[in-house]
């Protein structure tokens, strides 16, 4: 039978909501699904994990060391933890998961498996390729364990009914003092958080200047969206660089998707293939976005948007 | 002090993939090749920090075929002193590649490694982690800044809650972001003093690795298609087409 080891990701001891996410891939696998907490002090997010339906236990691990979760401390600890007769080590495609899973894989030896899609079985996944051109079945050996980190477009959360039991556990492994962490600059944002947010509004190169972003986030207030942007509107510097969606920035799947003065490059589709409906506005009718759109609107976006937000 | 640099032949980023009829994998005859974005952007950091006076020599390298070569020369017209061709036809996972990697990097004695975060064929974001973790050294992952500062860099990276810094010990590994620069358009002088550059030739065997066991592609599909839509002519008719969808 399986036994699932996911990584707990948290902050200030919040847990991340890509957790309950990761739960829904592991519930596909069947087991016994642990969720491990590395924190300082992990109870709270301990506490809300121990909550997800399927998850049967939660290992709160609590050491100074964790309070910042860096990779290359926390690594050590994953897999001392991983020894322990798991069969899966799961992570979310969050950048915490990405920077931390392949340092786990490679010190227990095997090939990660990125950007978990579809689960068809204990070491059968699909994953994307080329940008999500192309869909990958890949075959994982199964021993010493399938490592892998899980797309979140591609999983619902599951609920939080659950009453999981929790155990303060201690790790025994030496912790590498080369890596310190200084800093985090956080945009503090009140609009729902993109990776979560149901509808999702973005602006691109076309809005011009941050000044002019104001137009999308009016709407997105109207809508109680998140805001995005592509690459081209942060390489220009209207909005910071975590508002990016794409192949190299945040892969997201909103129930509404509008894209603004955004051409539709490849690498930006990448971020918004699982988005159930795409809105597009833009002046140019020869522009690819209006190919994957659901709904098109040709027109002068600082006509059409200051219109549409007050129609809504 | 040397830099290490990796640079990975990919399909170019503007090609249209197309996955073969038979499932057997994407269609790369006669198809366009170039350097991974990412690591265009570490092989510029690297030539920047020289010209800075923080980095002495800078070594390219890679992993693949006889056509890599290629990918070399571009490295080398990038400004590298030099370059290590890890020669193998064959396919070559994450794993293995970060073995061997891990291999160049302790034989150059280097102090720095930069890697691109991704490379955006196989999109794996996997190599740079695994070569830090091989040499325990650290890793700044993602990065958008690179401070180096005697034996310490200070690397900021793009994380999803916004930017963090990191201070690391040298030696260290680092992996670009797209917004840590823009590379330099290569002049023509450059491309020809290239070519005169030595490239060492070495394979897997002699790096002491043997390719880890390693995923088996059983097929490779063409994602589902999104269908086009309707074109709305005003503001009214989208409100309508929204609201008829129970979307607003
Ligand atoms: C390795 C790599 C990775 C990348 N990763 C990403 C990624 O993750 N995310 C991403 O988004 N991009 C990514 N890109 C960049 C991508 O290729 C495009 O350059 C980018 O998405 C273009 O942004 P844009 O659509 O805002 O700008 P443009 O392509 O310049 O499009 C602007 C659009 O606005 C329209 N427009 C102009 N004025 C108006 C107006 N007044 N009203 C309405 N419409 C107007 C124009 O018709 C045009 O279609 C990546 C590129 C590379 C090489
Ligand atoms: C099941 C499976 C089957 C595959 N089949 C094939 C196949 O038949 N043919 C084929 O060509 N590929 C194949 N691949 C893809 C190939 O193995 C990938 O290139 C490899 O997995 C590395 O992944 P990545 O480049 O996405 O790594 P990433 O971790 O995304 O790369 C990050 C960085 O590491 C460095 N790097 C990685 N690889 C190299 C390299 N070779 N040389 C220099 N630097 C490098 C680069 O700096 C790069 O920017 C297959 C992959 C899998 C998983």
């Amino acid at each position: 039978m399986s036994k699932i080891l996911i990584i707990g990701q948290q902050a200030d001891g919040k847990l991340s909501s890509s957790i309950a996410k990761v739960v829904a891939a592991a519930k596909l696998i069947g087991g016994e699904i642990e969720v491990a907490v590395f924190a300082k002090d992990g109870s709270a997010a301990a506490a809300e994990a121990a909550k997800l339906d399927g998850v049967t236990k939660v290992l709160q691990i609590d050491r100074a060391e964790n309070d910042h979760a860096l990779s290359a401390v926390v690594a050590p600890q994953v897999v001392e933890l991983a020894k322990k007769g798991y069969s899966h080590v799961f992570a979310p495609g969050t950048t915490f998961g990405k920077d931390l899973l392949p340092r786990v894989a490679a010190k227990l030896g095997v090939q990660q498996v990125s950007d978990v899609m579809a689960v068809h079985g204990p070491t059968s996944f699909d994953r994307p390729i080329y940008a999500g051109n192309a869909i990958l079945t890949v075959e994982a050996p199964a021993a010493p364990a399938v490592v892998a980190t899980i797309r979140l477009a591609s999983f619902a959360a599951v609920g939080s009914g659950g009453s999981a039991p929790v155990e303060k556990v201690s790790v025994d492994a030496a912790l590498p003092s080369h890596t310190r962490f200084v800093k985090l600059e956080a945009q503090k944002s009140e609009r729902p958080e993109l990776q979560s947010a149901a509808r999702v509004v973005s602006g691109g190169r076309a809005l011009g200047s941050s000044e002019n972003f104001k137009v999308i986030y009016a709407l997105a207030d109207k809508l109680k969206a998140g805001v995005g942007a592509s690459r081209a509107a942060v390489d220009s510097g209207y909005v910071p660089n975590d508002m990016q969606v794409g192949q190299t920035g945040k892969i997201i799947a909103p129930e509404l998707y509008f894209a603004i003065g955004i051409s539709g490059a490849i690498q930006h589709l990448a971020g918004i293939k699982d988005a159930r409906t795409i809105v597009a506005i833009n002046k140019d009718a020869e522009a690819p976005i209006f190919e994957v759109a659901d709904f098109g609107l040709v027109g002068d976006l600082f006509q059409v948007v200051p219109e549409l937000t007050s129609k809504l | 002090m040397k830099a290490l640099v990796s640079v990975k032949r990919v399909v170019d980023y503007n090609v249209r993939i197309q996955v073969k009829p038979d499932g057997s994998g994407v269609v790369t005859d006669g198809v366009k090749f170039s350097v991974n974005p990412f690591d265009e952007i570490a092989m510029e950091e690297a030539v920047r920090l020289r010209e800075k006076g923080k980095v002495t020599e800078i070594v390219a390298v890679t992993i693949g075929g006889a056509k890599c070569e290629e990918t070399l020369r571009t490295a080398l017209a990038f400004g590298a002193d030099r370059a290590v061709h890890v020669k193998e036809e064959g396919e070559v996972q994450p794993l293995t590649a970060a073995q061997a990697l891990a291999a160049v990097f302790k034989k150059e004695g280097a102090q720095l490694f930069l890697l691109g975060k991704q490379a955006i064929d196989d999109d794996a974001n996997q190599t740079g982690q695994m070569v830090a973790a091989l040499l325990d050294l650290p890793q700044a992952t993602f990065a958008s800044k690179i401070e180096l500062d005697g034996a310490k860099a200070l690397v900021t990276r793009e994380v999803d809650a916004g930017l963090e810094t990191l201070e690391v010990d040298l030696p260290a590994v680092v992996t670009t972001d797209l917004r840590l620069n823009e590379p330099r358009y290569l002049k023509l002088p450059d491309i020809m003093k290239a070519k005169k550059k030595p490239i060492e030739v070495v394979s897997l065997g002699d790096l002491g690795v043997t390719a880890a066991a390693g995923l088996k592609a059983t097929k490779t599909a063409a994602p589902p298609k999104r269908s086009k839509g309707v074109m709305v002519k005003t503001v009214d008719e989208l409100v309508t087409a929204l609201k008829g969808k129970g979307l607003i």
